[in-house]
């Protein structure tokens, strides 16, 4: 605690001994939002408290992932430090058509979200993680509202993840049902965990769950550009979402067209801001495993990573 | 118009074409098994194209910002008073202590010592815990928007009471207001707003205004006559009549709309962090993600603490009658309660000063009871796993899915039919007209199939709440003390946050209608309790000892005296359960659910305000029917036994 204090002191020693190259910020708080997960809310913390140390006066706001896009482009917050391909992709590139946002930076981390089993799940199906050796298994996963067929939990339908269109372009033995919210499928988790009952549900990563649940991707014939819009591309000639999710998705940063004016050293800081998957596990460990506040786990993290962070203020 | 032979007689006619309707089906031409698409209209465009000129070419948007920068200067204010946010007047924030003490010193001043251990004790759980923060922010947003709510509604209320005009615009514009689920408010406020303290401060003020407006009204029409005469005579100008006269004699409703404010505000903490209010709400949401049920369940005791803490005070408050000390007693004696109060006070600002624990308790010292709430959560779900996989096969094939197929199967013309012989037998003409009316609306509005899969989870999770409903309260009636535990048990879990219930339901059932129906009937069954025990047990002893005179077993008074007597009030409660189990089905779209539910969680993460009205308006018309018709037969039952 004591020693992230003395380190927020010289940074900001730092940046105001700084060569002056740009106008200087406004003195109005850069609002940064805060989403349900905690990684999201961990790294928000430490560029908050890195933008805080130069000078900048931050704060936090709660809202929804989806929604937040509309809310960065009007200006009513500056700045998204995940913006997910695969989650949110279509929501950011909505809102840029419309203006008012765009693409700060990227993380160097990639994203991957598809088809997952938890390691028991495994065990009573062996030839995993291949998916026709999931597809058959589909009988330890049926249950009585999916009839013979296997059930595969999905996320909520407003994630657009055309599981069902996979199913059907693969002809695999299983029905979807969608979850209301990732804490149902956390939920669904917790309980298989404790009858060790197979399982398979949508997932993943950066996540905490990897902590908490070992698990695996189900291995899909591999994702090609086009097999989601051209029946050629993919394992058959004649279906699209024949294949797998990308396992390789960006993990971006937007900020707010205005901020670059009104604060530009805060903006060049944010353009550089750039983690690993590693260091977005551990964020989201310290808090989901270790027990910690998001705002000490940010804390924690910039005392444990003081290179990594520093770099962004050059 | 009460149902006559003739009545019923077209009453059964209706119910001869719905089954007509639904057993000719394969006879049917498809545009009277659902509404043909030509039929349907683009209601969402409409409200979209009437909010787009409100916002763009109204300029309503810089109405609406100027009005929630005045919330937001306030907010600040508080936020920097109650957890120190670095915001004008920058003396925050108070210590835990002073606070504790100064709701321990209102609920002795307000009823004595019972009250101010409860008052005190929520304040002290919440320190100790290790949430003052988060109940700060929690707090800062809710006493901006009371007042606001209760200027608001006494203001409006006054208005209605003035003009008869008004009041007709107003009433059925409340009753809307009160059936809508929570989340069709937060769309446009977001739209207007945007998201933040602000908008979570203006959407409960929304939300927890139309009952303030109700008892404003109701209180001022009940003032009696001789009265306003005393004050006439005094010589009191019309404004001194409305302030001097009226409005102190109408106290008893108008506090009682207070107390109404505070709940309703409660009620929004977890819903309202959606759109960014922060807190106690927010904090859960973020808890339960990441599945620490044990944390979440302190949260949502904190929120039943200071809910009942906050009932208990504001009922205290307009039971209180005006005292009126004696003019010769010194000022010391008269004030010695407010002396004593700031003397703690300025002892628990020294003390804090020393002590930081006194000052903040932080997260890392904070007690916390959740390792054993999950260990026995766990247990509990080891034990009766066996038990629920069987529940959940037999439900799901037996009774859920030939239920869901059975409404979906149905046309919509024989819905209509039926409902309309259900509206005749109830209340004649104009009540078959209302039914057709709210459904056919429903039907026009293109979402049929997905309002027919919320009517069959309301209504199988009714039935079910009546199943063990009924029989407890019958149950909890007899003995007074009994009564008062249970009903106690009620208030808590209809206070409890129903997201916390989500989860535990999910563990035990899994994703599917079994679970949604089990969080589901929790709340359905807390207004069928209540209002069968309070029924029950005001039926006047004079009619149970004559009952008991002329040789009737219990069986046959409660069967013959007792039930028919609290019939009127029982009704009440069914009419309470389905609101309840409307808006619940709504939010167990989180679970995950096919039915408007799920329609309204996506409109509002793409903010499409068009189509979370509609939605919105779809589930009120549900409601908006079953309070008619339950009223309509209440006042019959009334009737009968000339009560």
């Amino acid at each position: 605690m004591k020693s992230a204090r003395t380190m927020l002191a010289s940074a900001a020693a730092l940046a105001l001994f700084a060569p002056v190259a740009w106008a200087e910020d406004s003195s109005d708080p850069i609002i940064i939002p805060l989403h349900n997960w905690s990684s999201q809310i961990v790294m928000s913390h430490v560029v908050g408290d890195v933008l805080a140390s130069m000078g900048n006066s931050v704060e936090y706001v709660t809202t929804d992932s989806q929604a937040v896009y509309e809310s960065v482009r009007l200006g009513d917050v500056s700045l998204e430090l995940e913006v997910w391909e695969g989650a949110f992709g279509a929501s950011f590139d909505a809102a840029v058509a419309k203006g008012g946002i765009h693409a700060a930076g990227a993380h160097t981390a990639v994203t991957r979200e598809d088809w997952w089993y938890p390691m028991w799940t495994k065990e009573a199906c062996p030839g995993l993680p291949d998916w026709k050796a999931l597809n058959d298994c589909a009988a330890l996963f049926k249950t009585p509202e999916t009839g013979d067929k296997g059930r595969f939990l999905g996320g909520p339908v407003d994630w657009l993840k055309h599981d069902a269109e996979k199913v059907d372009a693969l002809g695999m033995n299983f029905v979807v049902v969608n979850a209301g919210s990732a804490a149902a499928i956390w939920a669904e988790l917790g309980a298989a965990e404790k009858t060790k009952t197979p399982i398979v549900v949508f997932n993943w990563t950066p996540n905490f769950a990897e902590a908490v649940w070992p698990g695996e991707f189900v291995e899909f014939p591999k994702w090609e550009a086009g097999c989601n819009t051209d029946p050629a591309v993919g394992l058959h000639a004649d279906k699209i979402y024949d294949c797998g999710n990308p396992a390789t998705g960006y993990l971006k940063i937007a900020a707010w067209d205005g901020m670059k004016d009104k604060w530009p050293a805060a903006y060049a800081t944010l353009s550089k801001v750039s983690l690993t998957n590693a260091q977005i596990a551990e964020m989201a460990k310290l808090v989901d495993i270790d027990g910690m506040e998001p705002e000490d786990a940010a804390k924690a993290w910039m005392d444990a990573n003081p290179d990594v962070w520093k770099a962004w203020l050059g | 118009m009460a149902p006559s032979s003739h009545g019923t007689g077209i009453a059964k006619l209706l119910l001869a074409l719905a089954l007509g309707l639904a057993f000719g089906k394969f006879l049917l031409p498809e545009g009277l098994i659902r509404p043909p698409d030509w039929l349907v209209l683009p209601f969402a465009d409409w409200i979209n194209a009437a909010f787009y000129f409100l916002q763009n070419d109204l300029g309503l948007m810089t109405l609406t910002r100027a009005f929630s920068d005045v919330v937001e200067w306030l907010l600040d204010v508080t936020a920097n008073l109650l957890y120190g946010k670095s915001r004008w007047p920058n003396i925050g924030p108070i210590p835990w202590i002073v606070i504790a003490i100064t709701a321990f010193m209102a609920g002795y001043a307000l009823k004595g010592w019972r009250l101010a251990a409860l008052a005190g004790g929520t304040f002290v759980w919440i320190a100790l815990m290790g949430q003052w923060k988060w109940a700060m922010e929690t707090l800062s947003v809710i006493v901006v928007a009371t007042p606001f709510s209760v200027m608001l509604g006494l203001g409006m209320g006054v208005l209605a009471w003035r003009s008869p005009r008004f009041e007709r615009v107003l009433n059925p514009i409340l009753n809307i207001a009160q059936s809508l689920p929570h989340f069709a408010y937060m769309i446009p406020v977001v739209v207007f707003i945007g998201v933040g303290p602000k908008a979570g401060a203006i959407v409960t003020i929304i939300f927890s205004v139309p009952p303030m407006i109700r008892m404003t009204l109701l209180g001022l029409k009940k003032v009696p006559e001789e009265v306003i005469e005393a004050g006439k005579m005094a010589g009191s100008s019309r404004w001194q009549l409305l302030s001097r006269v009226r409005i102190p004699t109408a106290r008893s409703e108008i506090l009682i709309g207070v107390n109404q404010v505070i709940m309703q505000c409660l009620a929004m903490v977890v819903l309202a962090s959606f759109i960014g209010m922060p807190g106690l709400g927010q904090k859960l949401l973020q808890l339960l993600q990441a599945l620490k049920i044990g944390l979440s369940v302190e949260i949502g005791v904190t929120i039943v603490l200071l809910a009942v803490t906050l009932d208990r005070l504001s009922k205290a408050w307009a039971l209180r009658l005006p005292e009126h000390g004696e003019p010769s007693a010194r000022w010391l004696h008269r004030n010695r309660l407010l002396v004593i109060w700031l003397a703690l006070c300025a002892a628990g600002f020294v003390l804090a000063h020393f002590v930081p624990y006194l000052h903040e308790v932080e997260r890392k010292q904070a007690l916390s009871v959740a390792g054993p709430i999950d260990a026995a959560m766990d247990q509990v779900i080891r034990l009766i796993a066996p038990v629920t996989a069987w529940l959940r096969w037999f439900l799901i094939t037996w009774v859920l899915i030939p239920m869901r197929d059975a409404y979906l199967w149905l046309p919509f013309t024989a819905v209509l039919a039926l409902l309309a012989a259900v509206g005749w037998a109830m209340g004649g003409l104009r009540s078959a007209l209302v039914c057709v009316v709210y459904f056919g609306l429903i039907a026009l509005s293109g979402w049929w199939d997905r309002a027919m899969i919320t009517v069959y989870m309301v209504s199988i999770s009714v039935v079910i709440a009546a199943v063990f409903g009924l029989p407890l309260g019958i149950w909890a009636a007899r003995i007074p003390a009994r009564a008062a535990r249970i009903l106690l048990i009620c208030d808590t879990a209809q206070t409890f946050p129903s997201f916390i219930y989500l989860i535990p339901v999910i563990m035990l059932f899994g994703v599917n209608d079994v679970a949604v129906v089990a969080a589901v009937v929790v709340f359905a069954a807390v207004p069928i309790v209540r209002y069968t025990i309070e029924g029950l047990c005001n039926v006047p002893p004079e009619l149970i000892e004559a009952a008991e005179m002329s040789g009737a077993t219990r069986q046959q008074t409660l069967w013959h005296v007792r039930l028919p007597m609290a019939l009127p009030t029982m009704l009440v409660g069914a009419n309470q359960s389905v609101m309840f189990s409307l808006f619940m089905v709504i939010i167990a779209a989180f679970i995950g659910t096919q039915d408007l539910g799920q329609e309204m969680q996506r409109a509002l993460s793409s903010t499409d305000v068009g189509k979370g009205l509609v939605l919105g308006f779809a589930v009120a018309f549900m409601g908006l029917m079953t309070d008619h018709l339950i009223t309509r037969w209440s006042e019959d039952r009334k009737r009968a036994l000339g009560v």
